[in-house]
């Protein structure tokens, strides 16, 4: 086991290697800021073809990176949308180009909190600017002109994903010929607002967090990042899912231990969960994207509301909710349906029915990733023949 | 045999329904219906179905779909989002019938209701000789595992209008390949011989 330091320095070398492009038209970020000459990193699958008709953007989640599927080349770990994407699946990269960035203000080498701030030659740490789910779309916007895409066959994503599409289609309404949002919402509920105030608290809590300046030290709050991501483990599951995987199984034992060991199933996941995130993410990274996720409210955007937001959609949407996630109901996911059935645009919508909570749009979940691949297959004929004529 | 008389009730609702218009079908299983308004007359469709199989398969035929519940969610159209609403054998289904027709013909400008008539001849004799609920080839289901709550007839869906002030711009009577107009004059011997009564309101 290497030493954290040790671990960061390889870490960060490993970034150095992957695909990033500078941006450097100045962004104005919603805080007031503007950053400029930033790095954007991404990955793509697949071949974009000659007519550029077949791409397909992901937004990723809170903890994900660009790093779709294949093996993650920084943690030698499978893709987080592994289930999904790739030869032959759902979203078929045999067949389509599938581009995901890094957002924003993350930590898989597009700019973030633990990048050198130029003012100061100190990592950010704090002094990073607060970021927006709208800034980290218009940066990936940047990315498509790169790629030189000027409309995608579709863009996709779950969770802050989906939150990041929806925004994607209010603010750039012609970029996408189809639309799918996954498990999220249009404004960030007091219950993940909460959540996501427990996770920060976490992190804060623990005294090598330092007011964010661990970076320079080379260490990590490594405590506190664990229990942040094992609040967030808990509510991608729902209560039924997780009795049926753990229920009080004990862990390798036989009995109590009349301890504070984890003597239970879910006890040892929690951990494990936990403290294998603090060697793939950064802890200040946590702070902003979750706050980022917390500002996200569509329909103050716009005057008249979430039906303003998607006025003059040529878009077709499918919002896609499985019915025992808690974190991002199907009441919220309705509540886009119902926004987007009122702007006049075309949508479509299914709810999943599963025991597997929020994490559903992760797993092997056959009749979400049925639907999933006959909308994507029908969208691109369409899209097609609307190119053709 | 049923996707063939299927067809034959979906030409005269296509037939009811000018080209290039905008159509909401309600209880649009798996689709074929809004796929043949689409082909034969390029409508612009839209579908609200409860089953998730059949949902599935509108995504597939690319036919834009909602799941949901007619009953409870219909508030979700504005007033007047659609040139057609149509309702193919389903009010009957219902728990509250009259609350989904009145909000039927709040989202659309016109309404097409088709219902299997429970007063053709034979559903009558069914019922007159042997004392039987009725199973027809348009009633397919037993009284205890039927989805059918309202089950009712042209006769009633017309007085129905009439007392709700529901205009009623034109009824076809279908049986098996035979359609015909059905009107005031007509609605007796029409209720005893048509299997379905297609409904445009509003």
């Amino acid at each position: 086991m290497p030493s954290l330091a040790g671990l960061f320095f390889w870490m960060n070398r490993k970034i150095e290697n992957i695909n990033k492009i500078t941006i450097t038209k100045p962004l104005k970020l919603d805080c007031g800021k503007t950053i400029k000459n930033f790095p954007l990193a991404y990955e793509t699958y697949g071949k974009l073809n000659e007519n550029k008709d077949n791409a397909i953007l992901v937004f990723h989640a809170l903890t994900g990176d660009q790093f779709v599927t294949g093996t993650n080349p920084v943690t030698n770990k499978e893709g987080w949308w592994v289930t999904a994407v790739g030869p032959g699946k759902a979203i078929d990269t045999d067949k389509y180009f599938v581009i995901c960035a890094n957002v924003i203000g993350g930590c898989m080498g597009s700019l973030g909190p633990k990048d050198t701030n130029p003012v100061n030659n100190q990592p950010y740490g704090l002094d990073f600017p607060v970021i927006t789910i709208k800034d980290m779309v218009k940066a990936q916007e940047s990315l498509l002109e790169h790629l030189g895409i000027k409309k995608l066959l579709c863009a996709t994503g779950g969770s802050m994903g989906g939150m990041q599409l929806l925004q994607f289609c209010a603010t750039f309404p012609d970029k996408a010929f189809s639309a799918i949002p996954i498990a999220c919402s249009s404004s960030h509920s007091a219950q993940n607002i909460a959540l996501n105030e427990l996770a920060r608290q976490a992190i804060m809590a623990d005294p090598v967090w330092d007011n964010g300046k661990y970076v320079s030290k080379n260490v990590q709050p490594k405590n506190g990042l664990a229990v942040a991501r094992m609040v967030g483990h808990i509510s991608y599951l729902s209560e039924k899912g997780m009795q049926e995987k753990f229920g009080r199984k004990l862990q390798e034992k036989a009995d109590y231990e009349f301890s504070f060991n984890a003597d239970f199933q879910v006890e040892s996941y929690l951990r494990h969960q936990g403290y294998a995130f603090v060697e793939r993410f950064d802890a200040n990274s946590i702070l902003y994207i979750t706050r980022a996720m917390d500002y996200f409210d569509l329909s103050k955007q716009y005057k008249g509301g979430l039906v303003e937001a998607f006025k003059n959609q040529d878009t077709k949407f499918l919002v896609i909710s499985f019915s025992s996630d808690w974190l991002y109901t199907t009441k919220e996911n309705k509540d886009i349906v119902i926004a987007l059935n009122a702007s006049g645009a075309d949508v479509s919508y299914s709810e999943i029915v599963t025991d597997k909570g929020h994490d559903s749009f992760l797993l092997n979940e056959p009749e979400f990733l049925k639907t999933l691949k006959g909308f994507i297959d029908s969208m691109y004929e369409k899209f097609k023949n609307e190119k053709r004529i | 045999m049923k996707s063939l008389k299927m067809k034959k009730e979906f030409k005269v609702i296509a037939e009811l329904l000018p080209n290039n218009t905008r159509v909401l079908d309600v209880g649009c299983g798996d689709g074929s219906l809004m796929n043949f308004l689409k082909k034969e007359k390029n409508i612009e469709v839209r579908g609200l179905e409860l089953n998730q199989e059949n949902v599935q398969q509108c995504i597939h035929k690319g036919l834009p779909v909602i799941q949901g519940n007619a009953e409870t969610e219909l508030h979700q159209f504005p007033d007047q989002s659609f040139d057609y609403v149509v309702l193919s054998q389903t009010l009957q289904a219902f728990y509250n019938p009259e609350e989904v027709l009145k909000n039927l013909l709040r989202i659309g400008k016109a309404v097409v209701v088709s219902i299997p008539n429970f007063g053709y001849w034979k559903v009558r004799m069914k019922l007159l000789f042997f004392g039987e609920m009725p199973v027809t080839k348009t009633l397919p289901n037993t009284w205890y595992n039927t989805p059918n709550l309202h089950m009712c007839t042209i006769k009633d869906l017309f007085k129905f209008c009439y007392e709700k002030n529901i205009n009623i711009k034109q009824v076809v009577g279908v049986n098996e390949d035979k359609t015909s107009l059905i009107k005031k004059s007509n609605l007796e011997i029409k209720n005893l011989f048509s299997k379905l009564g297609i409904f445009l309101i509003g």
